[in-house]
């Protein structure tokens, strides 16, 4: 194994973190939900009256993050998105549908499920880690 | 009403903060994920220090918040009780597993990387949409744990 160390943030990768961990303890304090991203998000399609509209709102609060990065600290994150046009819709098809059929994705499973000790939560993320981890082996390492 | 609005308002400021989270932590870019997932080139493991930071804060959080008998806001807790491993949880993460591998975008991350308004981050959410609404329409979405604590 060899390690990218001009990659390797831990610092900033440390507190991102932290700053994740606190906004899924107000959420479950404040609000009694698990703060899971594809949860908040697939409840929009049920279109139930009087369940919409607090998930629009975390939302707008997640879209609008990169505005509030710029204009109270000036930070302007890069995301470089390399996949091609066939492969983000075949990407974006398959995390949609396998988060909400597996009941949770990097945020519900992954960062609260693990932190209240769920073997649920604890087996998903290690299926989609795992899945993850061979998915680039394979497109990087394999195919070309 | 106005324990209403302070509600909502609360859900957009920790969407806010979670999606700081994500920018500052760098899980919002797809390249430094496929960095991190890539184990045998050069490999990136910053993005164990999100989840480690994040689970750290969490086993305190979520160890108090079992203790509740609702929330700050007075709403029943809707914390999982399931314990049982089937196959939907397995496949569907395996799936999830598979798209995150591609691009390199989960939900969170997609979502933020829409709001620097990213066309591919565009293109990537709507089709998590249709995939979300085809297992919500075909397999009436994720079976909710009716015991709800």
């Amino acid at each position: 194994m060899q390690i990218d160390w001009t990659a390797f943030t831990p610092g900033p990768a440390l507190f991102g973190g932290i700053l994740l961990g606190i906004a899924a303890a107000l959420y479950v304090h404040f609000h009694g939900r698990i703060l899971g991203i594809s949860g908040i998000t697939s409840g929009l399609l049920r279109l139930q009256q009087h369940d919409t509209f607090w998930r629009v709102c975390f939302i707008v609060g997640l879209l609008s993050a990169p505005f509030w990065a710029g204009f109270l600290f000036g930070l302007h994150p890069a995301q470089v998105i390399q996949a091609e046009w066939g492969a983000l819709i075949l990407a974006g098809l398959l995390v949609g549908f396998g988060a909400h059929y597996g009941s949770g994705c990097t945020s519900g499973h992954g960062i609260c499920g693990l932190s209240r000790l769920s073997p649920r939560s604890l087996v998903a993320t290690a299926s989609f880690m795992g899945a993850g981890f061979l998915t680039v082996f394979v497109i990087r390492h394999v195919l070309s | 009403m106005m324990r209403k609005s302070v509600g909502l308002l609360s859900q957009y400021l920790i969407g806010v903060l979670f999606g700081l989270g994500l920018l500052v932590s760098g899980m919002s870019n797809p390249e430094k994920v496929l960095g991190f997932l890539d184990l045998a080139g050069a490999w990136d493991p910053s993005l164990i220090f999100v989840m480690g930071g994040a689970v750290l804060v969490g086993l305190v959080a979520f160890y108090l918040a079992k203790k509740r008998t609702q929330s700050f806001f007075g709403d029943a807790l809707q914390i999982p009780t399931r314990r049982d491993i089937d196959k939907r949880l397995v496949i569907g993460s395996l799936l999830f597993g598979l798209g995150w591998g591609i691009a390199g975008f989960c939900p969170g991350p997609a979502l933020v990387a829409l709001g620097t308004g990213h066309i591919k981050a565009l293109v990537f959410v709507l089709a998590m949409l249709v995939g979300m609404a085809a297992c919500e329409w075909f397999f009436s979405g994720n079976k909710r744990t009716p015991a709800l604590k």
